[in-house]
């Protein structure tokens, strides 16, 4: 692989990012997957596991080629399944417990219209397997904006009840919003040598398209200047929440049991 | 499920190529057209079953009455020569 040729530094830079990347999308696809079979009716029951399916299949090229790049012999399954709680760094948004349904759709709002983005950007990676997997994942993202743009707009703009629930989830998930955009010497490297873009590059579309919709369920975001000075922050460094062990748990419960076994 | 009394049923038509009908697949609750043609895509095109979704609300579709079918049907059962199966069929013209 051309990783192999790579200055240290760089393709540490690269497999850091992977990793966040991937897991981002394996924990909030776990996450979504704990509906599967109680969503409050069969329609979305197959929606959002679908959608979880996407995450996943995600997660898994990401896993695999942070693999390659890391060049020691550790598989996606290696990095999915066997790791300690501090290993992984994924966004805590992305660990947070489900919530209602309005707290699912909002959450999974926020994290795909910034991946629709990101992937968008990721399109002319310099590294030709990012640059195909953002190609494919852009697709998906869109659809998964689709889907949760019309249930925001829906709950937002719908009873009394639903409304009130929304209002709920965009209290408690806004503090989690700064570390979407979160800039560090890992992000820094990759944007410098164009293998993935810089998260902070995205806040001006993240946020025009979140107003647009926004301005449909009528509901409003707090500041711009708010939102990405302060905030929770910490899975990137591993720092967790305190729900990250018991879904762990869940999470790797087969492999820990019954190590390296296979579908 | 407890939300059929308030979310509307609609029938599914998918395409499954170019160049074919749509034909009907099945059917799906959802609250306006938009969400149904996104379950729509969900439940019925999740192994790559389409290229088109129409979807139809139900209360739309005007059907036969079951209990009428004899009226409606039965008169077609005796005029077999309507099928064009009486015709003898040169041999210059080969498969029809």
């Amino acid at each position: 692989m051309q990783s192999a040729a790579l200055p240290t530094a760089e393709s540490d830079a690269r497999f850091i990012q992977l990793v966040r990347l991937a897991d981002d999308h394996l924990i909030l696809g776990h996450r979504l997957s704990e509906w599967c079979g109680h969503a409050p009716m069969l329609e979305e029951d197959l929606a959002m596991p679908n959608i979880a399916l996407d995450l996943l299949g995600q997660a898994r090229a990401l896993y695999s080629h942070a693999g390659i790049i890391e060049n020691k012999d550790r598989d996606e399954d290696a990095l999915a399944y066997r790791r300690l709680e501090r290993e992984y760094t994924n966004l805590l948004m992305c660990e947070r417990p489900n919530g209602d349904f309005a707290h699912t759709m909002l959450r999974q709002l926020f994290f795909s219209v910034f991946m629709k983005h990101y992937w968008l950007s990721g399109e002319s990676s310099s590294d030709p397997v990012v640059a195909a997997l953002a190609s494919k994942a852009q697709k998906e993202s869109d659809y998964h904006v689709r889907h949760c743009a019309q249930w925001v707009i829906r709950l937002g703009d719908g009873t009394d009840e639903s409304a009130a629930r929304l209002a709920k989830a965009l209290q408690a998930l806004t503090p989690y919003l700064h570390e979407l955009f979160e800039s560090d010497s890992v992000t820094q490297t990759n944007g410098d040598v164009g293998f993935l873009p810089e998260p902070s590059t995205m806040q001006t579309r993240w946020r025009a398209d979140i107003d647009t919709i926004f301005d449909l369920a009528k509901l409003c975001l707090p500041s711009v200047e708010n939102l990405l000075t302060q905030g929770k922050s910490g899975g990137r460094q591993g720092l967790h929440s305190e729900s990250m062990g018991f879904l762990l748990a869940e999470l790797q419960f087969l492999q820990r049991t019954y190590p390296n076994m296979q579908w | 499920m407890s939300t059929s009394s308030v979310t509307p049923l609609w029938e599914v038509f998918i395409r499954p190529r170019n160049g074919l009908a749509h034909r009907h697949c099945g059917s799906l609750h959802a609250a306006d057209a938009q969400m149904a043609l996104q379950a729509a895509r969900d439940v019925y095109t999740r192994r790559g079953e389409g290229q088109s979704i129409w979807v139809v609300p139900s209360s739309n579709i005007v059907a036969s009455d079951p209990s009428a079918s004899a009226a409606f049907f039965d008169p077609a059962d005796d005029k077999i020569y309507r099928h064009p199966t009486f015709y003898d069929i040169p041999d210059d013209v080969g498969h029809m």
